[in-house]
């Protein structure tokens, strides 16, 4: 079981990034996937979070009771939930938007995740670059069970954006940790 | 029962949460007609049924207040159509006296409340299970309901669909009470063909539409229910129906022989029907020491702390109650005289608690795990109440 939670503020995507990811697993991936989402009354600039709880069988209990790994895309959604991640749970944070406080030995993978949107020309692709690169450097989700997964969740003009988006971030994260050898190979890219 | 329109049918597997299943499970069911006012955590649901719509010939009226959403849906019914409206705790407490007016018309219709932590205002963006009692009793005067509560998106699905066929079998309304943990939580859904959706069919009158009486009872449908066939606005007929006490021609009659002749059938079409209305999912209920009961959310938590209990040896058994009104009384009556326990788990301070007391009458222990709402149960608190009802 992984207990999974984003966090940032409204207008990011962060319960997009929940509800893809949990899409992915649940419809393409074999796996059980329960995504609940807390928020305040305010529709944007507010905290907000996305939780998934994933599982081989039937998710019973709702809510995670702790974090295996928290995907970060601002200070204050990183400050307030850090100390729920678990000894041995994984960070996955927009390096230029959270500045990490991290004990030794936390395995911890950072991303420029909205300039390399923002070079895409969509800023508010953010949240698939993060997809992309939470892919790659956990072994959660496979990639081509994302990339089914984003039809229907973003708008169809974007979808193509979105995509490539996706990949950047995917390629990102394959650079990061080392595997850069398989995407030559085409082991993994497609 | 005929088949569903395929129409309505988004057949397929889908990644939704509760509300919105809530939203495609009425379009199956031949939902065409939402009057509602927004409130969170209901919202979604008119949200996804307002983009829906268009496609199926539905349509949808954001309404002043929940007072005029609930006239609207009893217009709705008797302009021909099925109709909902969608709601949660404070504006459920605004649609009672129309609901009211619901039951006396006899008119079908579902009332969706994703219910969220109250008294008032409460806990807006959390869920609560306390309006039970209301769904029960909100409206004045003796009355029967019939209420489902979903655990999942995908019962979200499923038992709207049967709360919709069962106000067209008993003429009442029924309520979906689901609440914001169950509304807002998504998961994978799976909506068969249409073809594999059956759909009750309104009770319609087949004789000259001038000789009419809108509450003559000829023996009742095809399951036994006395009630009588409707005859929709446009149809050839002219007639009479009120929300005062009302004679076969739907004539107001205010005397004591009335009033009992009306409600008596009104109570009994569903009080002595009731086995028809016991929908349940059983799990080691033989030979358990304690048995317990839940509905909606609470019930996929019970099973984790059921799993707990039985780790310490304990026989426990579930009856999670998909219908939760009315009661599935004579099954609870029954399991009472032979397990020391029953527990009841309910996002509420105890009130299906209350009636399981009730039914159960002394014969064996009961207890409640409940709290006042704004999180599901700690599936620790529920193995502990087992443990102590099984001593």
């Amino acid at each position: 079981m992984h207990e999974l939670k984003v966090t940032g503020f409204g207008g990011q995507g962060v319960i997009r990034t929940g509800m893809i990811i949990g899409k992915a697993l649940s419809l393409f991936g074999g796996k059980h996937a329960t995504l609940t989402q807390s928020f305040g009354p305010e529709a944007r600039g507010s905290a907000c979070s996305a939780q998934v709880v994933i599982d081989e069988d039937p998710i019973l209990y709702p809510y995670i009771t702790g974090i295996d790994v928290l995907i970060a895309m601002s200070q204050e959604g990183y400050s307030r939930f850090r100390t729920d991640l678990r000894e041995d749970g994984i960070l996955v944070y927009e390096k230029e938007l959270v500045t990490t406080d991290e004990p030794p030995g936390r395995r911890m993978y950072g991303i420029p995740a909205t300039r390399i949107a923002e070079d895409l020309g969509v800023k508010i692709a953010a949240n698939l670059v993060m997809i992309g690169f939470f892919s790659a450097v956990t072994d959660i989700v496979d990639i081509e069970a994302v990339r089914k997964a984003v039809p229907g969740t973003v708008p169809s003009r974007f979808l193509d954006l979105n995509l490539t988006a996706l990949q950047k971030g995917y390629d990102y994260g394959l650079e990061l940790i080392g595997r850069a050898d398989k995407v030559a190979a085409g082991e993994e890219a497609e | 029962m005929i088949k569903a329109d395929p129409a309505g049918v988004l057949t397929g597997a889908h990644y939704l949460d509760g509300d919105e299943a809530c939203a495609e499970g009425a379009i199956a069911a031949g939902c065409r007609f939402l009057a509602g006012y927004p409130i969170t955590p209901s919202t979604e649901v008119a949200e996804h049924v307002a983009a829906r719509f268009p496609m199926v010939g539905g349509t949808l009226i954001q309404m002043e207040d929940e007072l005029a959403s609930m006239a609207a849906v009893v217009g709705g019914v008797w302009g021909g159509t099925k109709s909902m409206t969608v709601t949660s705790g404070p504006g459920f407490s605004l649609m009672m006296e129309n609901i009211g007016l619901a039951v006396m018309m006899e008119t079908p219709c579902v009332i969706v409340n994703v219910q969220r932590g109250g008294p008032s205002t409460g806990l807006p963006t959390m869920p609560g299970q306390a309006d039970m009692m209301q769904a029960r009793w909100g409206s004045h005067g003796d009355y029967e309901v019939i209420a489902v509560a979903p655990n999942s998106p995908q019962e979200c699905f499923d038992l709207t669909i049967e709360a919709f066929n069962l106000s067209e079998r008993f003429r009442n309304p029924v309520f979906v009470m689901m609440d914001e943990c169950v509304g807002h939580m998504t998961e994978k859904v799976v909506i068969p063909p249409a073809d594999e959706i059956e759909v009750e069919p309104r009770f319609e009158y087949r004789g000259d539409p001038k000789e009419y009486l809108p509450y003559k009872v000829n023996g009742g449908n095809e399951y036994g229910i006395p009630i009588p066939p409707m005859l929709h606005a446009g149809q050839g007929g002219y007639y009479h129906t009120t929300g005062l006490t009302h004679d076969e021609r739907g004539y107001p009659d205010m005397s004591p022989e009335c009033q009992e002749w009306l409600l008596r059938r009104l109570v009994d079409k569903i009080r002595l029907h009731r086995d028809q209305l016991v929908h349940v999912e059983e799990d080691g209920v033989e030979g358990a020491e304690v048995v317990v009961l839940s509905y909606g959310i609470s019930s996929r938590v019970a099973t984790r702390g059921i799993a707990l209990a039985r780790e310490q040896g304990i026989k426990v058994g579930h009856i999670q109650m998909k219908i939760v009104w009315p009661l599935p009384d004579r099954r609870i009556d029954e399991v009472a005289g032979r397990v020391k326990g029953l527990v009841t788990v309910e996002m509420n301070y105890g009130q299906i608690a209350l009636e399981v007391e009730r039914i159960a009458a002394g014969r064996c222990r009961t207890s409640l795990v409940g709290h006042a709402g704004g999180t599901v149960q700690d599936p620790e608190k529920i193995a502990e109440t087992i443990e102590e009802a099984a001593r």
